[in-house]
């Protein structure tokens, strides 16, 4: 009797305090801003009157999804690169899915060939020139920045941020180690300033005259163009003209965010009904309009913003290599000191 | 000299049956369940992970440790000369502006280091509005023309730090100095010294536990900043954690890092303990009458005034004011409706983490007071180390063993009763909550334990003598005289728990917004502009407490219930 009553009251505890899993709903940990999703997510609940649970979660998603084990809520994961959706297959934390919409919608060279991960945007790493200072087709390459003509004339954020590590593991995966080493150190010599600020601050720099070449990704630009509430921006946007490196060659560098269901998410169905609205037309103009970003699906309505720096060809080949090298693009960096 | 001979303990250091009692078997249960996620993060630095000393020893490791000492003693100094400066000023001397100053000097504490590193980096950068004003009246036109500052450097960091983490000095000395009989200060005059040196030969030496327990916050917080050295790409050993962590993809190597800073800390703690190990810190006299209230006058009372504003200018009042000069210019209504609500959740959590931190902290310190057990003593101060861990490392620390427990019982339900418990701690506020607690146990634990240092143990023996149990002589005794530092302790986690973040991000359950990771989800792609008036919540509901605290340490002081300044 008194076994019973005891199990009865642990079970009670339990019903209690576990979170209660309701069909209509989907779990996710989110790399990507709140603010940024929030009209996505409302529009994927008004479409399918499934609730989206989100943890935004940049640091820490891979320790907290293996912590929380067989028991862990979270149904997928959105990243805002594609290094870490490596890591979440290497980790083994995702689980394979198929789905036709996905097939069709999301170019192959855009999602995991089995499956465990989706691309849903790209954005490019491009070169910010100044449009006097630098004259046009004076720098057409990454390459270039590495190049002593432009010696005491670029700014970069931290060798260390993401972004130019995966920039720099890229660069690893199509020329090699030691040019990639020798890039680093060519653009080490040539910074203007002790790396610093993120990419708007770079382009800000270029605007006020302390460097005339900068490294960025394409987003920022548009976020600064179309800046009504600190119009100061669009200024800084208007004195640099956007530059797509390596058209002659393999073509520009550019990274994924994507999407992933988890391997132990309760609900997985919704999981995927989630990532496919994101891939599909409406999704995808509201993800490239909220953040000027290029959306995977062909075909799909790209912010006449972004439109607005031309057509140019991105790499597809050496995309899926960052992840396996950017333990030594990070090592790279420190050799060659880029950040001291 | 000031510090009295040692007292003789009660019992031997080392007798086992000495600390074998309620208080220190509970203190000891409750240690160890604090250091159940600081030895996690150790433990992951030994699982096994790719080699990353002999990389980091031949590039980098050497820059960042210089980086970090540099930092460390900027940081310490410039807290140390700022803190217990203004403390003495506005404890012991008259003039302009004192009262104002006793509760506004705390008010930097409100403001987050990385907002304001944000608010300087804007105002003193090549484009803010300083140096384009330099250009114009001067006619250059290229930073090559002229030499300025850089405030994206370690120096503008060690300012950046020095103006928010003053305050904890300020607290602590400042409380020190109340506590301190005057008496002792009359006997110094008496015998023919001056102000000032009886300041450098009684008083500061009697407020030493108190500041090197502010220092060492300082030094701690100083050690695990993330958000400003990286803004301000200062390489230290903590951005080496997160590189080695989130670059390298190698978070064993991060816990090595993280495990060797942690060794550091103990290092130090364990020197200055060493250093001061045959002294106590009592008032050797119970008599206290109102602070003596040096008359400042003239040029030496401005002196004094502006010495006392100018932190505040620069911690606070600029800080704030760029920041309401923002919410202005973005306020947004239909956003910032949701801000009452996560304002509800800072609230909330740093309440309960204050609450349980103290209660926690002080019966530690109070059972270490009893026991004298050198064990209990170890085990107490190792459990209070979290705060010296970089607080996404700390919180994974958390994550691995909530969920490890988590994952115990449901496997237990499962076996034994049929059904799964699930995650029961993980993603929960109990987690975050947990989290704040093992962080910042060291602000409450450190608080009370210095106070309580100061008073007697004749005192303990009177009241034990007269028939009074260990927790009726606390009640009765020691709480009314140590209320000043319980209180400052409460205040000091609450503010610290409203601007915390990394441990609140990877920690939180679903849907679930702070001030601090709203703000953070704007600042982390630098645009403050659109979170301003969240950060300008954080400052805010920072402010409240901090006020009610400095009211509640002028009135604390011992011996006398009434305001005791003479205005």
């Amino acid at each position: 009797m008194k076994n019973t009553l005891y199990k009865f009251a642990l079970a009670a505890l339990f019903v209690g305090t576990a979170s209660v899993v309701s069909a209509a709903e989907v779990n996710l940990y989110s790399e990507r801003q709140p603010f940024l999703m929030a009209p996505l997510l409302q529009a994927f609940t008004k479409e399918t009157g499934i609730e989206v649970n989100m943890v935004y979660l940049k640091t820490g998603m891979v320790e907290r999804l293996k912590a929380e084990g067989v028991n862990s809520p979270a149904d997928l994961v959105l990243t805002s690169d594609i290094g870490n959706l490596q890591n979440l297959v290497a980790a083994g934390v995702v689980r394979q899915t198929k789905s036709k919409v996905l097939e069709s919608n999301i170019p192959a060279q855009f999602r995991h060939p089995e499956g465990l991960w989706y691309g849903l945007t790209t954005r490019a790493r491009v070169i910010y020139a100044h449009k006097e200072r630098v004259k046009l087709g004076k720098i057409t390459s990454y390459d270039d920045l590495a190049d002593p003509k432009f010696k005491g004339r670029v700014c970069t954020r931290s060798g260390k941020h993401a972004y130019n590590v995966s920039l720099l593991a890229w660069i690893i995966a199509s020329q090699g180690e030691d040019a990639a080493k020798a890039w680093a150190k060519g653009v080490k010599t040539n910074l203007a300033r002790k790396p610093q600020g993120n990419d708007r601050a770079q382009v800000k720099a270029v605007f006020q005259g302390e460097c005339d070449v900068a490294l960025g990704n394409t987003y920022y630009m548009g976020l600064m163009q179309t800046n009504e509430k600190d119009p100061e921006q669009k200024d800084w946007a208007a004195s640099v003209r956007v530059i797509f490196p390596n058209q002659s060659g393999s073509g520009t560098h550019v990274n994924i965010s994507g999407a992933a269901a988890t391997q132990n998410g309760k609900n997985p169905e919704n999981a995927i009904k989630l990532i496919e609205f994101l891939s599909q037309d409406a999704a995808q103009k509201l993800y490239a309009e909220g953040n000027f970003e290029y959306p995977v699906k062909a075909g799909a309505a790209v912010h006449p913003v972004v439109a607005s720096w031309g057509k140019f060809k991105a790499d597809s080949v050496f995309i899926s290599k960052i992840a396996e090298h950017r333990t030594r693009a990070t090592r790279i960096m420190d050799e060659v000191g880029y950040n001291n | 000299m000031s510090a009295a001979t040692a007292s003789m303990p009660l019992t031997s250091k080392w007798d086992v049956w000495s600390w074998i009692n309620g208080w220190s078997i509970g203190a000891a249960i409750v240690s160890a369940i604090v250091i159940v996620p600081i030895a996690t993060v150790i433990f992951i630095g030994l699982t096994p992970n790719d080699d990353i000393w002999s990389h980091l020893a031949s590039t980098v490791l050497p820059l960042y440790i210089a980086t970090t000492l540099q930092l460390m003693i900027g940081v310490g100094l410039g807290t140390l000369v700022i803190g217990v400066g203004t403390a003495w000023l506005v404890s012991m001397c008259r003039f302009p502006g004192k009262r104002i100053f006793e509760w506004a000097l705390l008010l930097p504490l409100a403001v987050p280091a990385y907002v304001i590193a944000y608010v300087y980096t804007d105002i003193f950068e090549f484009a803010g509005p300083i140096q384009s004003l330099l250009r114009e009246a001067f006619g250059w036109t290229s930073k090559k023309e002229y030499w300025f500052p850089e405030i994206r450097s370690l120096g503008g960091a060690i300012s950046m730090m020095t103006l928010v983490l003053y305050p904890y000095v300020y607290l602590l000395s400042r409380a020190a100095f109340m506590e301190q009989s005057v008496c002792m200060l009359e006997a110094s005059r008496v015998l023919g010294r001056s102000p000032l040196r009886s300041f450098f030969s009684v008083a500061l030496p009697l407020a030493r536990p108190a500041i090197v327990v502010g220092i060492s916050l300082v030094l701690m917080e100083t050690l695990n900043d993330f958000g400003t050295v990286d803004f301000f790409a200062v390489s230290t050993f903590t951005l080496g954690i997160y590189d080695v962590w989130l670059n390298m993809n190698n978070v064993a190597g991060a816990a090595q890092l993280a495990t060797t800073l942690l060794g550091f800390v103990t290092f130090l703690v364990l020197v200055e303990r060493f250093a001061r190990r045959k002294q106590r810190f009592h008032n050797m006299t119970a008599k206290y009458t109102a602070l003596p209230g040096y008359e400042l006058e003239g040029t030496r009372g401005y002196l004094a005034t502006i010495c006392c504003a100018l932190p505040i200018v620069f911690g606070f009042i600029v800080p704030a004011g760029v920041l309401t000069g923002l919410a202005v210019l973005h306020f947004d209504s239909s956003t910032n409706a949701d801000i009452f609500r996560f304002a509800g959740n800072s609230v909330m959590l740093s309440g309960l983490a204050a609450a349980l931190a103290v209660a926690i902290g002080t019966f530690m310190a109070y059972a270490v007071r009893l026991g004298r057990g050198r064990l209990l003593g170890v085990l107490v101060r190792f459990a209070s180390m979290g705060y010296a861990v970089p607080g996404a490392v700390l919180a994974v620390g958390v994550l691995v063993s909530l969920g490890a427990l988590d994952n115990g019982i449901d496997g237990f339900m499962r076996e034994n009763i049929g059904i799964s418990s699930g995650l029961l701690f993980s993603g929960t506020i109990v987690a975050v909550t947990i989290g704040y607690l093992v962080r910042f146990l060291a602000l409450a634990f450190g608080t009370v334990e210095a106070s309580l240092g100061k008073i007697t143990s004749s005192m303990d023996g009177a009241a034990r003598s007269l028939g009074h149990g260990p927790l009726s002589t606390f009640r009765r005794i020691h709480l009314p005289l140590i209320r000043g530092s319980v209180l400052a302790a409460s205040i000091l986690v609450f503010v610290d728990s409203m601007k915390e973040l990394p441990m609140t991000v990877i920690l939180r359950p679903f849907n679930f917004h702070t001030l601090a990771t709203y703000v953070h989800q704007f600042a982390s792609d630098e645009q403050l502009g659109e979170a301003s008036l969240a950060a300008l919540a954080i400052v805010c509901f920072g402010i409240l407490p901090v006020i009610v605290l400095s009211f509640a340490i002028t009135r604390s002081r011992p011996g006398s219930p009434v305001e005791v300044q003479v205005s």
